[in-house]
Formats: structure tokens, C-alpha cells, sequence
């Protein structure tokens, strides 16, 4: 085990998978301009490219890579550099292998940050998550930890079909236990990140340490939440969201984009439809202000979720007892 | 560098397969008449465009790959595909190329290199450059043919796609098929390369690569102009824009209309919008077709009997395309779940 920073980790996760098959590729702006260039060193410029500002061609390119028995990794920074590029995420790479009835396969992985709100103002700080995740043939995965990062990340490489592979910004430098070697975690498998059974809280990305943060603090007053990290959420395990709920009764969904575009939505309705007999109280979301998130330090943190607001949803959800 | 010219031997396959597309294309077009509500949605027909189809996938070899557009009937049957599987496709039925998941617009044939195509314009030319990619990487000559129409070249796919593919020299061969028409609006209404009276085929100065113009009514013209694109490209000299200039004789689709109401081809958009008579039947009298039958029977490669001969056999082995598709139930309903992942 080693202590890494997140972004470190996620990289350790390419290499492993660019190790071990030479199909991988990895390209994208602003990597690889010189031979010093860790992954040009590694692996050559067959392989490893700096491309233009081409989003569209970018990701086209990984698809017809891709169709063609290539494994690319497309290096996007930030996540709304992909709304360039729609039509190639939402229309094209998850499209091929259904309407040609199974002839082609397209492993691709489009890796991009995102949340960024550290005074980076409405256009890089979006939470665009459930835009993907709805998408049939598109997996979609959000790391919270350094470990995951690089496991998620290899087992991206590894998937069959394409993967928008979500790094949260804000976790960019936190430092986490790492394990050496070949490390892969699986889609569509949720942690317990606290144990806990008054409570169920379900958050993803940065959102899972505030969560964190907010089920030590009530367990100063007795209260024992669970927090569950679904890690993908496409797959998402629908499964370990409600046995949690079965025996806590109650359910705070926390989630950093506005509540209509959020993933919270999305399992609200899931587990008020499959979970109903379980939930003693109306579900809680706590989401981002339905706000394009502000400039300024004070509003950008009073539009998006913060301990505080966590806490305050958890209690809400244990007063609204039914 | 010059291409090697077409043996008589294989200017009669080119002209055989011309055939068999323009019989594909009738037989389609007849279906809603025929069979009305056999096919949905939206179709469109390669009727014009045969020679420079044919043309262009003349040096075509094991291991090469073509990409395309909705237009993307003419490709496979050259390629090889089964035309009873292509007609099951567009009829959505069970023994279709693709299981009748993709229809008219989406024939796919990975085992003989016919890779995508994709229905949003421009959208897969990037496809193309990512195919070749991966023959660049592989180094055993292999490039790509990536076919669109003159409107995908409006599209910042098509640029950013012409800019990435000339600095990492892939080996694509970029064939524009430009038809005068993105659906009924002409191409000097929205091109101002084709406004200021220039031919498209100039974008590729842009992209410091070779641009061609080439009449796409004349296979063989267009056999040495895309052959020595293929020469360029496998030589490792990177890619080349083909405009290659044809009429399509169809309009743009089939009307489009809410279920209930029967499909058919209208009338082509130079008479149907813009009541230009003349040119349309210009275009007839341009057709490939008898064009390239002249041409063979002038050069002595083909008799008119032989002629004949040929086209009576594409047309049966439609019609038996035809009964074939017709004949093919509709896939399970389970099927409908089934490759929405790897």
C-alpha cells in the first residue's frame, strides 16, 4: 500500500492497464508534448498523443479507435468540455454495438474532472453526472477515494463499452492508501463507507466526505448514519441502497447538482417505488441550489451541498417519521 | 504516381456492381409501393451515386475498413454483404445484417470491413480517423475509406477531424460524395467555397492535404483518383479529401410522415422545391448507368446482349432479396435488450 494523491492514483491506474496491453491508448490536450512526458516515455507516440482543442474529433476518434480493437483513454480535464462533444458521448459510442446488433464493440473511456468549486465560476464547476447516466450502453463512475480511482479506472480500461469516467476536482489532492500491484474494482458494487442504522445516506464523488463529515458529527447525538458511496452509477447498485434502507428506515440523498439534473432524482424514485414498505419517513435530497454555481467564495458555498445542509436533511428525515 | 488502369475484367465487375447497387436501390424504392409499411422510418437511396461507390472501393483489401453515412446501401453490397440480409435489415426482421436493431440507415458488416455508419451528419468522419488510427499503429498498410456528403462538410466534425488526421498523417482516404443537395437546400446556398464558384475539394488546402475534384458519374476516373489517395495513404503519406461530383437521382428520402400515413419517394427536390425541370432530366441523361454501359460496349469489354445478361441477373437476385426479407419473421421481442452492452 502506498499513499497517493487521488489524481496520482488515477494515473497509476492507466499505466497498469497500458502495461499490460498494448491496445490502450491515451491521448488528448495538452498531455504528451515532449518525450519526457511520463506516459510518452512509457509507452511511445504511437500510443499517447496531444491532440488539439477537438473535442468532437477527440472522442470520435476513440470510437472509430475503438471499433477498429483499440482501448483509448480520452484525457478531457473537465467534464463540460464534453457538452462540445454531445453527439460523440450521448449518440454515437453507445450506439454502435446495439444498432449493428452486437458486430462491434466500443471500449473507450472518457475521463474527465468535475465540480470544480474552488472559485472557477458557472462554466467548469458543473455536477453533470445524471446527463450520462441515463444513457443506455454508457457506464458511468464517480471515485471517491484514491484506491477506487485506480481501480475503477483499470477496470474502465478493461470494460467492453464506453465509460465516462468522473473525477471529482475537489479530491484532486487527497491523499489515500493505495495498493500496489494490479488493483481493479468492480462496476455496479456500492460501499459502506460508515456503517450505521438509524440512517441511510447515499452520496457520491466529493459529497461522500461531507457526508462523512456530517454522520461523525451526529453521531456525537446518538445518531448512527450509513453512508453509502455507489462508486458507478451506471451500474448502479440499486441493491445495497435498499437493504441499507431496509434496516435504517430512512433515506438523505446527497447530491452535488441541482436536484432536477441530479442522480439523487433519479434513486429517489427508484427506492420510493421499490422501497416504499421500508421508508418510515419521506426521502431527503440535498442538492446543489438550482442556481448556475456563483463566482463569489460565500455564494458558491451557499448553492452547493455543505455538512451543515446534510445535517439538517438527516434530521428532517428522522422528524418526518411516519 | 499513377494508378494502374482497370483490367476488361474488372471494369465488367465495376459495372456488375453498379448493377446490383441500382437494383438494391429500385427494390427498396418499390417496396412502398409494393409492401407498403415494410419499411419505416427514413431511407435513402444511392441511385447516381453507383460509379463513384464502385469506384472508390476498387483497391479495396482484406483488412481495410470503410465507414459511411445513412446513405449506406451501395458500400456493403460492393463490399460483399449479403443483399438478402441487407433487405432483412431494412425491413427489420430477424435474419437482417444487424438484427434488425439498426435499419436502412445503419448497415454494419465488421467481417468485411464495413465498420459504422452513423445517422447524424458528419459524425462519423472522426470514426474513420480512429479506425485509421489503429492501421497506422497495426503498420501492415491497411487504410480507411471514409465516405460522406458535401453538407458533412459544413459540420466542425468534418474540420477537426481533416486537421488531426493530415498532422498524424493517417491513412484515410476522405470521400465526399457531393450530391448538389444537403436535403433540398443547394450547395451554393450554404458553402461559400461552392458560392464563390470553387470546389469543395479546396477545404482540404486548409488541412495541408491533397484536395481532388473528380467526376463521380465515371467509375473509372474516380478508380485512379481514389487509387492514388490508397497509394498516398498506405505509403504512409497520410490522407487525402476527395470531392467526387454525382447527382443523386432519388430525392433526399422517403416523405416523412407520423405511422399511418404511406410512405414513398417524392419527386426529387430540383423539380419538388426549386421547379428546375431541365436539370433533373440533364441528370437523367447523365445517368452512370447507361454511361458506363456506352462506355464498355464502345470499348468492345462488353456486348449489349452481355449487358443485359447482367442487369436481368442483378435484378433477380434483388427480387430474391426481396422475397427473402419478405419471408423473415420479426426478431424476438427479448432481442430488443440484447447488445445494449458488451
Amino acid at each position: 500500500m502506498a499513499q497517493l494523491p487521488f489524481i496520482a492514483a488515477v494515473d497509476e491506474g492507466i499505466h497498469q492497464e497500458m502495461r499490460r496491453d498494448p491496445n490502450v491508448l491515451y491521448f488528448g490536450q495538452n498531455l504528451a508534448t515532449t518525450e519526457n512526458h511520463p506516459f510518452v516515455a512509457a509507452y511511445g507516440t504511437d500510443r499517447v498523443r496531444v491532440t488539439p482543442i477537438s473535442e468532437t474529433a477527440e472522442i470520435g476518434i476513440a470510437i472509430g479507435a475503438a471499433m477498429a480493437g483499440l482501448r483509448p483513454v480520452v484525457e478531457l480535464y473537465m467534464a463540460e468540455f464534453m457538452l462540445v462533444a454531445m453527439d460523440q458521448v450521448v449518440n454515437e459510442a453507445p450506439r454502435f454495438r446495439y444498432m449493428s446488433g452486437g458486430q462491434v464493440k466500443v471500449p473507450l473511456v472518457l475521463k474527465a474532472g468535475f465540480g470544480f468549486t474552488a472559485g472557477w465560476a458557472g462554466q467548469h464547476t458543473g455536477s453533470l453526472t445524471a446527463l450520462f447516466m441515463g444513457v443506455p450502453g454508457l457506464k458511468v463512475v464517480v471515485p471517491s477515494t484514491p484506491a477506487d480511482a485506480k481501480g475503477l479506472m483499470a477496470t474502465a480500461i478493461r470494460d467492453d463499452n464506453p465509460v465516462v469516467f468522473l473525477h471529482h476536482y475537489m479530491l484532486t489532492l487527497e491523499h489515500g492508501e493505495v495498493p500496489d500491484g494490479e488493483h481493479l474494482v468492480p462496476f455496479g458494487k456500492a460501499e459502506i463507507r460508515r456503517p450505521g442504522g438509524d440512517v441511510t445516506i447515499v452520496a457520491t464523488g466529493w459529497m461522500v466526505h461531507r457526508a462523512l463529515a456530517a454522520a461523525n458529527k451526529l453521531a456525537g447525538e446518538g445518531i448512527q448514519a450509513e453512508v453509502i458511496d455507489p462508486r458507478t452509477v451506471a451500474p448502479l447498485d440499486l441493491a445495497a441502497i435498499l437493504k441499507s434502507v431496509a434496516k435504517t428506515g430512512h433515506l438523505v440523498l446527497v447530491d452535488q447538482a441541482p436536484r432536477h439534473a441530479s442522480v439523487s432524482g433519479i434513486i429517489a424514485g427508484e427506492v420510493a417505488e421499490q422501497g416504499f414498505g421500508s421508508l418510515k419517513a419521506p426521502i431527503v435530497q440535498v442538492t446543489a441550489r438550482d442556481a448556475t454555481v456563483p463566482y463569489s467564495e460565500p455564494l458558491e458555498a451557499f448553492v452547493i451541498p455543505d455538512e451543515e445542509r446534510i445535517i439538517a436533511g438527516v434530521r428532517k428525515a428522522l422528524q418526518g417519521r411516519r | 504516381m499513377t494508378v494502374q488502369a482497370l483490367s476488361t475484367e474488372r471494369q465488367v465487375w465495376v459495372y456488375t456492381q453498379m448493377l446490383r447497387v441500382r437494383e438494391f436501390e429500385e427494390s427498396v424504392k418499390r417496396t412502398f409501393t409494393e409492401s407498403p409499411g415494410v419499411i419505416r422510418g427514413h431511407t435513402h437511396l444511392a441511385d447516381g451515386a453507383e460509379a463513384s461507390i464502385v469506384g472508390s472501393l476498387t483497391l479495396f483489401r482484406p483488412g481495410d475498413a470503410a465507414l459511411a453515412t445513412y446513405r449506406c446501401h451501395g458500400y456493403p453490397l460492393v463490399l460483399g454483404s449479403d443483399p438478402k440480409a441487407m433487405m432483412a435489415e431494412i425491413y427489420g426482421r430477424v435474419d437482417g445484417l444487424c438484427k434488425g436493431l439498426g435499419g436502412s440507415m445503419h448497415l454494419t458488416d465488421v467481417k468485411r470491413g464495413f465498420l459504422g455508419t452513423s445517422g447524424i451528419v458528419g459524425a462519423g468522419i472522426p470514426h474513420a480517423a480512429g479506425a485509421a488510427w489503429a492501421a497506422q499503429i497495426r503498420k501492415r498498410g491497411e487504410v480507411v475509406f471514409c465516405f460522406f456528403g458535401d453538407g458533412a462538410s459544413k459540420q466542425g466534425a468534418f474540420h477537426e477531424t481533416l486537421n488531426i488526421a493530415s498532422l498524424w498523417k493517417l491513412p484515410v482516404i476522405f470521400v465526399m460524395e457531393n450530391n448538389g443537395y444537403n436535403v433540398v437546400t443547394l450547395t451554393a446556398q450554404e458553402d461559400a467555397n461552392a458560392a464563390a464558384g470553387e470546389p469543395l475539394s479546396v477545404k482540404a488546402k486548409a488541412y495541408a492535404m491533397p484536395g481532388v475534384t473528380v467526376d463521380g458519374g465515371d467509375p473509372l476516373a474516380v478508380h485512379a483518383v481514389v487509387g492514388e489517395a490508397i497509394e498516398r495513404a498506405r505509403a504512409g503519406n497520410g490522407p487525402t479529401l476527395v470531392e467526387s461530383k454525382v447527382y443523386r437521382l432519388s430525392a433526399h428520402g422517403n416523405i416523412i410522415a407520423p405511422p399511418g400515413v404511406p410512405l414513398h419517394y417524392p419527386e426529387h427536390e430540383a423539380i419538388a422545391v426549386f421547379g428546375n425541370r431541365e436539370e433533373y432530366e440533364a441528370a437523367l441523361r447523365g445517368d452512370p448507368l447507361p454511361r458506363f454501359r456506352g462506355t464498355l460496349i464502345n470499348s468492345g469489354a462488353l456486348s449489349a446482349a452481355r449487358a443485359d445478361e447482367l442487369k436481368n441477373k442483378a435484378a433477380a437476385e434483388m427480387r430474391e432479396a426481396v422475397a427473402f426479407a419478405l419471408k423473415s419473421p420479426y426478431p424476438k421481442l427479448e432481442s430488443a435488450l440484447e447488445n445494449v452492452c458488451a
